[in-house]
């Protein structure tokens, strides 16, 4: 597990990596332009960071250093709203050594928490909590029905993509897109994005 | 003395914020600049306003002016990474940065408690200068 645990955070960042034109077009239509590259910027030091951890089985541990990592690296808002996330989800997960069904939707109720706190934001604001929100209660849903990992991921995969979707029928009221009012509307939120393709990159190498 | 951190994404802009508030402050006033990113890129980092509350504390509580959006999300995490005594302390100023900066200071050097010093940089919202 533990190899394994360096090899999620490896794969959730690289994914993010490889992203990082796409994520800061969707960024310069109606932001500053910059979430791919920060995001990127900050997966590039995490990636950094893990060596040191390639033996570490303690999911909190390995969290706490993506956290702080990327506060301390992304720059941009992004940053202490997914460094949060991490921390929030580290703490929930310490001690923890297995991704289960249980570790891992605690985690997202954590994370979120975090994002909500750190934002002051809801969902139908246009932020990564349009895709995060229902992609946990998906994930909810599938683990109440007694689903495996890799099921209720794949629930929660989809409920955030429909998420990622419905950002684009809504206008922004928080971050740099709400300068843009009306014009932000049509738009797919660049934050939940890349929440989308960190879960979907969680599941791809979870299902390998 | 209340202590004043500037906060921006740029470190040139923290650095030149100080630079024009030193002319206007007691010599024994703290500011510190937390400006940028350790790379010397664009961007706010947590850690680094952390440690800048941290050195811009004598016992009278810190000041924070913020330039635009991340800029008051990293101060806020920062203030997680303080101890309780000083993160009852510190407190962000809804002031434009420049105007607000040399206000703070400007009150702050005077021996102003927290709250007034918070009150006057804040006032700058509405200086005029036409």
């Amino acid at each position: 597990m533990s190899g394994d645990l360096y090899e999620v955070i490896s794969a959730v960042g690289e994914t993010i990596i490889a992203n990082r034109q796409m994520l800061t077009d969707l960024d310069a239509a109606i932001g500053d332009g910059d979430h791919g590259i920060n995001m990127a910027r900050g997966f590039e030091a995490v990636k950094a960071k893990l060596q040191t951890l390639e033996t570490e089985s303690d999911i909190g541990k390995v969290l706490k250093t993506v956290g702080m990592t990327l506060i301390s690296s992304v720059g941009g808002a992004a940053g202490p709203l997914y460094g949060t996330a991490f921390l929030r989800a580290a703490a929930s997960s310490q001690g923890k050594t297995e991704l289960d069904v249980e570790t891992i939707g605690s985690m997202l109720e954590a994370a979120i928490a975090g994002i909500k706190e750190r934002g002051k934001a809801t969902t139908g604001e246009k932020t990564m909590l349009d895709a995060l929100v229902p992609a946990y209660e998906a994930f909810q849903d599938g683990a109440k029905t007694g689903k495996s990992v890799i099921e209720c991921l794949k629930l929660a995969c989809e409920a955030a993509k429909q998420g990622v979707e419905f950002t684009k029928t809504i206008i922004a009221t928080k971050g740099r897109a709400s300068y843009l009012g009306e014009r932000s509307r049509g738009h797919q939120d660049p934050g939940a994005t890349s929440s989308y393709i960190m879960l979907k990159a969680l599941l791809e190498h979870l299902r390998r | 003395m209340v202590g004043v951190v500037i906060v921006s994404h740029s470190q040139k802009v923290a650095e030149g914020i100080r630079e024009m508030a030193l002319q206007m402050s007691a010599p024994e006033q703290k500011i510190i600049a937390a400006g940028g990113m350790a790379d010397g890129g664009i961007g706010t980092d947590a850690f680094q306003v952390s440690e800048a509350i941290i050195s811009a504390n004598t016992g009278d509580g810190v000041a924070v002016m913020v330039d635009l959006g991340s800029a008051v999300l990293s101060t806020e995490t920062a203030f997680e990474f303080l101890d309780e005594d000083l993160r009852a302390k510190v407190q962000i100023a809804d002031a434009p940065i420049l105007e607000g900066a040399i206000s703070a200071v400007v009150e702050a050097s005077l021996g102003s408690a927290l709250a007034a010093v918070i009150a006057t940089a804040e006032g700058a919202r509405t200086l005029n200068k036409m």
